[in-house]
């Protein structure tokens, strides 16, 4: 018996072409895992399914009855509940606040809070969630708070859960437990779509996997009749290899030395408290941390977008604590940084302005004040035919283009001016398997140079993959550093949530 | 000198038109709108209460009156940034511009050329409390009022009320935090949007009427001269919250009070009217310099909500 | 702000012609309503400015100080930046013009050049302080500069009552040395009270697509207006872009101001209200695009209902305050962008028809 039936759903967005006839069958009581890469397809598919887009042609049954989703309250009538990668939560807002929201029940308008209370305190014992009603959004933790979108659902009597990357933001461990999460909702009863691109969760928590590349559907199998390596060529659509080749690091002086570092963030509160680091030439260092440990305060802090409150950064020996941003980036610091959109790119300025944005007021691109465009022109030709940046040209707007390709850009402006230390903050994420491929032989290649590497990245894969040393970071401070090569995924997590690891090089 | 009852009295009374507007705006930027237009629809209000008041020679249905103008005034406002997502800062810009050129171009139609009306025949009028308007300097200064200051307290608290503790309240806070999280559960943010910039509308509005029809008692160019400015400034320095808002527009009312009590005590051969009348505005920029802090404006104001975006 | 973004992927002439008719639709409905003829008051809006050589004078006149603070608001908006207090800015520009040519005493040509200047730098002085509060405090500089208008306004009208005249509601005329008027000039226009400002104007045109396009500091300027994160990470000072960029703003509004003392007016009043030449100049700003070429353009189309609006007044009995509710409704127009909304419905509606 199938729960939800979607029959060759088709949607453009302009020319573009997102899903492309698309079936999707998900039977009553599995873990139904929706598989495909970044851009896909998936989450335009689920959106349609959750009511936020309308298909331009297709069907959708749910419980056997043809339905059109107008709107997510339909959706919501109709038992589907849907748990967001980016949170949907109101940050001062309570928990209880949060689930109720939109569906509160009210004496003749008034809230009533202490009842809600009791309701989700309920729930949350129902599903083992050990959630506190009471607890300020802002105040939980990032896995908490995909607990309180998990009761959100349920609050609203949801039987089919669609969870959109869930894992992304988690460490192993609350990885582990949102598993077991899933695993009893679907024994209370409950069916659940699990967007994904991560085939080692699929083959630990799914009972079905439809595969979408290029938004059509590829496949639909079991995943008891599947492997790793058979769904990742479904996936790309080609043979992938997932390991990266390099050689072992020929680790020289130290280009970045971070000591006693203490910085603040945004409320003031130390994000990093007393950190060391040392990054040599020739290594790649990859920090490994749950999100919000005080990896981007010192990202800031080292390339002089935050103050430092205490403690020393040296670059080839050189104090630059607290120099001027434009200064540390002059002394050979190169940076991708982890929001492209926002910090990496000025998405109304042309490519060619957004390849000469650190060096424009430099030679050969200005004389005195005046900017030379033509310089600032045939620079960027160079790079577009260098890094196989794909735009119509250089005048066209980087908001025209694609993420990889973006993100392809910004690493030809930070490769380009030869940085003694490149710091890449997650360098891939949302980019598909050829880009990120791309991203991994660059960074290589930099390491291979003699120059030093600093990667920060959510995907502990990438991580372990890349990585010559690996350093966790933990509450604002490096907790240890581990060999790539010997440690295992759960020892990592475990260090990344605190607890203790071997303290091997240093 | 003047007492200390004369003293509050008029900081209450010149406050009056500033606690309606700033809650006015309260409610607009609390649903992630910023309306700037304030201005323009403290005149609107002021305007039609004035004229609806000579024609009618009811100030009641004049005040009224002004209510409805003040909504039919927002509207254009929130069309445009909130359906046309044009920028908010700019198109309650235009809503000044609207409103002073409308009523102007109205009042030389309607009174011959005139700049400004006639006198209004028949004003509110000031109305003792039973029994509080008895005690001591407070009777007297709080409770021998307008009936519109009795109105801008009730709304207040009626505010208060809404915002914390009704689920009104707690969508329109949803709507100006996270918009797209009020979407997905289930909210319109669209109509919540709509329905606060036309309460911001009304509520300037009767701030306005008081203007003309209550304190003042004619409408001209410069009837409102800057108040919706004031107002603007009260909603940021009492930090978006109804009490925090009171006190700044009592504070503001108390400084335009001084400049005007000024006069009549013949303070100003010392220090000149003008500069008593830079006083709220110096306050401002003191304040907003330094002494509020970092401001906590809804997440999502002056951010058009595109449907289904991130 | 998504504004200028938005506005440079639509044609913008469109998106401004529409506006402005769509505009001028809601000021003959508001005639028709009240009884006026719209066909009358248009013609006679349109004619008179072009008749008489005195009229295109005058009409000169009322545009060039609209290019300058069109432009003035046009060159923080670059930046990202709204500045409102182009009115108070322009105030003081006007008010230290005449404190300098009533107190100072010096040749021909210099006095006139240094009034201008410290007129100039005035205004720049007063978008100083917002500058700072937003580069250093975070302090929105809508609400501040709004502020910095009414200071402007009282404190020019305090130095008038006490200072510049003795207790009367104006100051005496400028001596002929400060007058920026020019006889040449003047004689081709029949003694209409056109001046040099037209010129300045134009300079300052052409110096702000200079500085925007043309020069690093141009470069920083727009960087840090469409994505002020982008520009400090790639090493860019974005509190001194601010701040130069509002010093430059609010010099424009100064000199505009400057212009008007020494050219127009040669004597200053106490104000009862903003004249609206500062907020005009938004309008000219959004109409214009935010381009030096937009400015000047949309400068002469409100100049035209500016100056026209007057004699429509005379002629046809409509009271000029219906311009400034048409210039309110293209404001709206084009924040709006109905014109793009306008051009996707009959686009659509095409694509309909070629479907079926």
């Amino acid at each position: 018996m199938f729960v939800v039936e979607m029959e060759g759903i088709t949607k453009r967005f302009g020319s573009f072409v997102a899903n492309d006839g698309i079936d999707l069958r998900v039977k009553r009581g599995e873990i139904h895992a929706l598989l495909g890469e970044n851009g896909a397809g998936k989450s335009t598919l689920m959106n349609i399914l959750f009511g936020l887009y309308q298909p331009e042609e297709g069907t959708i049954k749910i419980n056997g009855k043809k339905v059109t989703i107008s709107d997510p309250n339909v959706a919501v009538r109709l038992g589907i509940g849907m748990v967001h990668q980016h949170f949907m939560l109101v940050e001062p807002f309570t928990v209880t606040e949060n689930i109720i929201l939109g569906k509160e029940r009210s004496r003749m308008g008034f809230l009533d809070l202490k009842r809600a209370e009791e309701e989700v305190r309920r729930l949350s014992e129902q599903y083992g969630l050990q959630v506190d009603p009471r607890a300020k959004i802002r105040d939980i933790s990032v896995g908490m708070q995909q607990r309180v979108e998990i009761l959100k659902t349920l609050y609203r009597g949801a039987d089919i859960l669609i969870f959109d990357e869930p894992t992304a933001v988690l460490t192993p461990q609350e990885i582990d437990e949102l598993i077991d999460i899933m695993k009893r909702l679907v024994q209370e009863g409950k069916t659940i779509i699990f967007i994904t691109h991560k085939l080692k969760e699929i083959m630990r928590a799914c009972d079905t996997v439809t595969v979408i590349r290029r938004g059509k559907m590829i496949d639909s199998l079991p995943v008891s009749d599947t492997d790793e390596n058979r769904l990742a060529s479904l996936m790309v659509g080609r043979d992938v290899s997932f390991s990266v080749e390099k050689a072992p690091s020929q680790a020289k002086d130290p280009v970045l030395e971070v000591e006693g570092l203490v910085v603040k963030d945004n409320r003031g509160i130390e994000a990093v408290k007393g950190l060391d680091l040392t990054v040599r030439a020739g290594e790649i260092v990859g920090i490994a941390g749950v999100d919000g440990n005080g990896q981007s305060e010192l990202i800031e802090a080292i390339t002089g977008l935050r103050r430092v409150n205490a403690g020393v950064v040296r670059l080839n020996g050189t104090d630059v604590t607290n120099k001027k941003t434009r200064e540390i980036l002059h002394r050979g610091v190169g940076h991708i940084p982890e929001d492209r959109q926002k910090r990496g790119l000025v998405l109304d300025f042309s490519i060619g302005e957004n390849l000469a944005l650190i060096t424009y007021n430099r030679s050969p691109f200005a004389r005195g004040i005046r900017l030379r465009y033509p310089e600032v022109f045939a620079h960027a030709k160079r790079l577009i035919e260098q890094f196989d940046v794909r735009t119509p040209d250089e005048r066209t707007a980087a908001r025209a283009l694609s993420g990889g390709n973006q993100q392809k850009a910004i690493i030809a402006r930070e490769v380009e001016r030869d940085p003694d230390l490149l710091i890449a903050a997650q360098p891939t994420r949302g980019l598909d398997v050829g880009a990120i491929e791309f991203i991994h032989r660059r960074l290589i290649e930099q390491r291979d140079k003699g120059k030093a590497v600093l990667l920060f990245s959510l995907d502990l894969d990438e991580v372990m993959k890349l990585s010559d040393r690996i350093a966790i970071i933990f509450r604002g401070k490096i907790v240890g550093y581990v060999d790539p090569k010997t440690v295992t995924e759960e020892e990592l997590g475990l260090m990344m949530a605190g607890g203790k690891g071997e303290e091997a090089t240093s | 000198m003047p007492d200390l009852t004369s003293l509050i009295h008029s900081a209450v009374l010149y406050s009056t038109p500033l606690i309606l507007a700033a809650i006015g705006g309260l409610y607009s930027e609390r649903s992630g709108v910023v309306n700037i237009g304030l201005e323009g629809l403290m005149i609107t209000g002021a305007f039609t209460a004035a004229v609806t008041t000579i024609v009618t020679g009811n100030p009641w249905i004049g005040l009224a009156a002004a209510v409805v103008a003040g909504v039919l005034m927002a509207i254009p406002h929130a069309v445009a940034s909130i359906t046309f997502k044009a920028d908010q800062v700019v198109s309650g810009v235009a809503i000044n511009f609207l409103a002073l050129g409308l009523s102007i171009y109205l009042v030389k139609y309607l009174y011959d050329g005139a700049g400004k009306t006639p006198t209004v025949p028949e004003l509110l009028h000031q109305v003792p409390v039973p029994l509080l308007s008895d005690i001591p300097v407070i009777g007297p200064s709080l409770f021998n009022q307008f009936p519109t200051t009795y109105l801008a307290f009730l709304v207040v608290i009626v505010t208060y009320i809404v915002l914390y503790h009704t689920s009104f309240g707690m969508r329109l806070r949803s709507v100006g935090e996270h918009p797209h999280a009020a979407e997905t559960a289930g909210i319109n943010v669209i109509r919540m949007r709509y329905i606060a910039v036309m309460i911001s509308g009304a509520l300037a509005a009767a701030g306005g009427a008081g203007l003309s029809i209550a304190i003042g008692s004619e409408f001209g160019q410069t009837t409102v001269s800057g108040q919706g400015f004031i107002s603007l400034a009260a909603l940021i320095f009492g930090k978006w919250h109804p009490f925090g808002v009171l006190g700044a527009a009592i504070f503001f009312g108390f400084s335009v009070s001084l400049a005007l009590i000024g006069q009549i005590y013949g303070w100003t051969q010392v220090v000149p009217s003008e500069l008593l009348s830079m006083l709220p505005y110096v306050l401002t920029l003191l304040a907003l310099a330094g002494f509020v802090g970092r401001s906590e404006a809804p997440a999502a104001v002056g951010k058009p909500y595109e449907k289904g975006g991130r | 702000m998504n504004l200028f973004v938005r506005a440079n992927r639509q044609s913008p002439l469109l998106l401004a012609i529409v506006s402005v008719l769509l505009g001028m639709v809601v000021g003959a409905i508001l005639m028709l309503v009240a009884g006026y003829d719209p066909v009358r008051a248009y013609s006679a809006l349109f004619r008179t400015p072009f008749t008489q050589p005195f009229d295109i004078g005058e009409t000169i006149r009322t545009i060039s100080p609209l290019i300058m603070t069109g432009l003035a608001v046009a060159i923080a908006f670059r930046t990202g930046l709204f500045n409102i207090g182009a009115e108070g800015q322009y105030i003081i520009g006007q008010l230290v013009a005449i404190i300098v040519a009533l107190k100072f005493s010096l040749p021909p040509v210099l006095h006139a050049l240094v009034a201008l200047i410290l007129g100039g730098l005035a205004g720049a002085l007063w978008a100083l302080l917002p500058g700072i509060l937003k580069a250093t405090r975070g302090v929105h500089e809508v609400i501040s500069t709004i502020m910095m208008n009414f200071l402007a306004f009282y404190l020019s009208n305090y130095l008038v009552r006490s200072w510049l005249s003795s207790g009367a509601d104006s100051t005496p005329m400028i001596p002929e040395s400060a007058s920026i008027r020019w006889d040449p000039l003047q004689s081709i226009f029949v003694n209409s009270r056109i001046h040099l400002g037209i010129i300045l104007a134009l300079l300052l045109a052409l110096f702000m697509y200079w500085l925007l396009w043309r020069t690093t500091i141009g470069f920083e300027f727009r960087a840090v207006g469409l994505n002020p994160s982008a520009s400090e990470y790639a090493g860019m000072s974005v509190k001194r872009s601010i701040i130069m960029s509002m010093l430059i703003s609010g010099s424009f509004a100064g000199l505009a101001g400057a212009t008007e003392m020494l050219g127009t007016d040669e004597y200053l009043t106490i104000l009862t209200f903003f004249n609206g030449l500062g907020f005009d100049g938004i309008a000219v700003a959004l109409l214009g695009g935010n381009t030096p070429l937009g400015v000047i353009l949309a400068a002469v189309l409100f100049g035209v209902l500016t100056y026209g609006g007057g004699t429509m007044q005379f002629e046809a009995n409509v009271p000029f305050e219906v311009i400034r509710v048409v210039f309110a409704a293209i404001i709206l127009f084009v924040a709006a962008n109905v014109t793009g909304w306008i051009v996707e419905r009959f686009r659509r509606g095409r694509k309909v028809k070629e479907n079926a």
